[in-house]
């Protein structure tokens, strides 16, 4: 097995990175690969607790880079399926106990026992940044339609660039296709205008998001749930597959009523 | 101390630390770097650093890790000086100044000498948010501009894109310098001394130029001839 690594990173926070890490990282889960998710914003982790793993954390990142205990141990394997498994931050620590060549060696080693590695990066361009793209093969940069989100994302990219990183991935959260058909809201064209990167993903909002995150159950669990499946289609696109894009922005009543009957 | 002049030379300098780079093999001239950085950490410890490589070619691949293993040590590389061209461009994309004092001040080139002939900078991909371009020439920019970039020139600036950063034409006060782009709807224009914030929306597709009229900075769509 050589896993293929890949980081979320977004340059503006909050714009549904880990989120996306939990659910992509289910999605290709249950396509029956094997998923190492690393949550690399330490000092604020959050991953385990979207996965709903807090309470099962003994040994961190910052554990296996220092020593104290071997790659496996830290390893907190997720029992809802049968290959998912979570490296979580160290809490106490900050982004400067880790270096960027901590993790490549880290992924290296790692590589060999899974399909997948995702890296959560913290939002920000500095160390822990750096840290997250380090050993990254592939990076998605995540935004959200609105212009601040966007001129991070582009940011991030041109960074990306400068490090040969690229070329990156662009996954848009939380598309509420009612405002854009208002004009209140950047449609996908208009982002797309201005990072004139390749798309893998459009993820509507859902209020659901948020109750699923409370209770530590990745949305992706849920077969139901429009935002879970788009995470569900990101994760197929990551193995490959050519899913076309489902029409948010179009997508009336009479046109779902339609499509149903196909 | 052998007498045998080192690869490696650290000076102090205002700005903190100058090293500059022999003409050796890349990878022994790092590790002697680094070999002297740990005899002597609370020396180094968060020094900036400035790092003369004199010819050496340098790309990405070589500069990023150099950049991050000094920063485990503490130590910010801030600075790469060059004579290749090739190195400069990586340092730029890293972020990395590549000259050490500021530029000079504006009134100290020659001003107000229209910029009509020699190289010219040309940039054959899109500027995204956060990239700042300084040229004393002309610039061609095969691209975007897009908001939060930066092109700074002395004398005039084609963009063969959209332009929607921000644009400063005839730093040195050539105030016969134009901008002119596919699309023109730059956050801010500045020619010589004028500063201009373009109205809202540009009408797609057309190609408009700016220049100075009487010290005021216009913007209309181009007319060939």
């Amino acid at each position: 097995m050589t896993a293929k690594v890949a980081t979320v990173t977004s340059g503006k926070g909050g714009v549904g990175k880990t989120t996306a890490v939990a659910n992509i990282a289910v999605g290709l889960a249950s396509q029956g690969q094997r998923v190492v998710c690393i949550d690399g914003d330490i000092g604020l982790r959050n991953l385990d607790v979207i996965l709903g793993l807090e309470n099962r954390i003994v040994y961190d990142l910052v554990d296996i880079v220092e020593g104290r205990c071997r790659l496996r141990q830290a390893m907190i394997r997720d029992k809802r399926l049968p290959e998912l498994y979570l490296i979580p931050a160290a809490q106490t620590r900050d982004k400067s106990s880790v270096s960027p060549s901590d993790m490549v060696r880290l992924c290296d080693e790692l590589r060999q026992e899974c399909d997948w590695i995702l890296i959560d990066s913290p939002a920000g361009i500095e160390r822990g940044f750096r840290n997250s793209i380090a050993a990254a093969d592939m990076v998605l940069v995540m935004t959200n339609p609105e212009v601040s989100a966007v001129r991070d994302a582009d940011r991030v990219i041109g960074l990306l660039d400068a490090e040969e990183k690229g070329p990156a991935h662009l996954i848009i959260n939380r598309l509420r296709p009612s405002m854009v058909k208002r004009g209140d809201m950047l449609s996908v064209e208009d982002v797309l205008d201005l990072l004139a990167v390749h798309l893998i993903g459009i993820v509507p909002e859902d209020e659901n998001v948020i109750v699923a995150s409370n209770r530590g159950t990745p949305l992706a669990f849920d077969n139901k749930s429009k935002a879970g499946q788009a995470f569900h289609n990101i994760a197929r696109r990551l193995m490959g597959e050519d899913l076309p894009f489902v029409d948010v922005e179009n997508q009336g009543f009479f046109q779902r009523l339609f499509a149903g009957r196909k | 101390m052998t007498k045998e002049p080192s690869i490696v030379q650290i000076k102090g300098i205002r700005e903190g630390l100058m090293v500059s780079f022999a003409d050796a093999d890349w990878e022994t001239l790092t590790t002697t770097l680094i070999g002297q950085i740990d005899e002597r950490p609370t020396f180094f410890q968060s020094a900036r650093m400035a790092l003369d490589v004199g010819g050496n070619v340098l790309r990405v691949a070589e500069l990023a890790p150099l950049r991050d293993i000094l920063s485990e040590r503490g130590i910010s590389l801030w600075a790469i000086l060059s004579s290749s061209s090739v190195t400069e461009q990586t340092a730029q994309n890293l972020g990395l100044a590549t000259r050490i004092s500021k530029p000079k001040p504006v009134e100290d080139i020659k001003a107000a000498d229209a910029i009509t002939e020699g190289k010219a900078l040309w940039i054959q991909h899109t500027l995204r948010s956060g990239t700042r371009i300084e040229f004393p020439g002309n610039v061609v920019i095969f691209g975007d501009v897009n908001p939060g970039a930066e092109v700074v020139a002395g004398g005039s600036v084609l963009v063969w894109g959209r332009l929607r950063g921000v644009v400063h034409a005839g730093v040195g006060g050539d105030k016969d310098s134009v901008v002119g782009a596919l699309e023109f709807s730059p956050t801010q224009l500045r020619i010589a001394g004028e500063i201009a914030v373009s109205p809202k929306k540009a009408p797609k597709g057309k190609l408009e130029i700016a220049k100075l009229i009487d010290g005021n900075l216009i913007a209309e769509p181009w007319k060939s001839g």
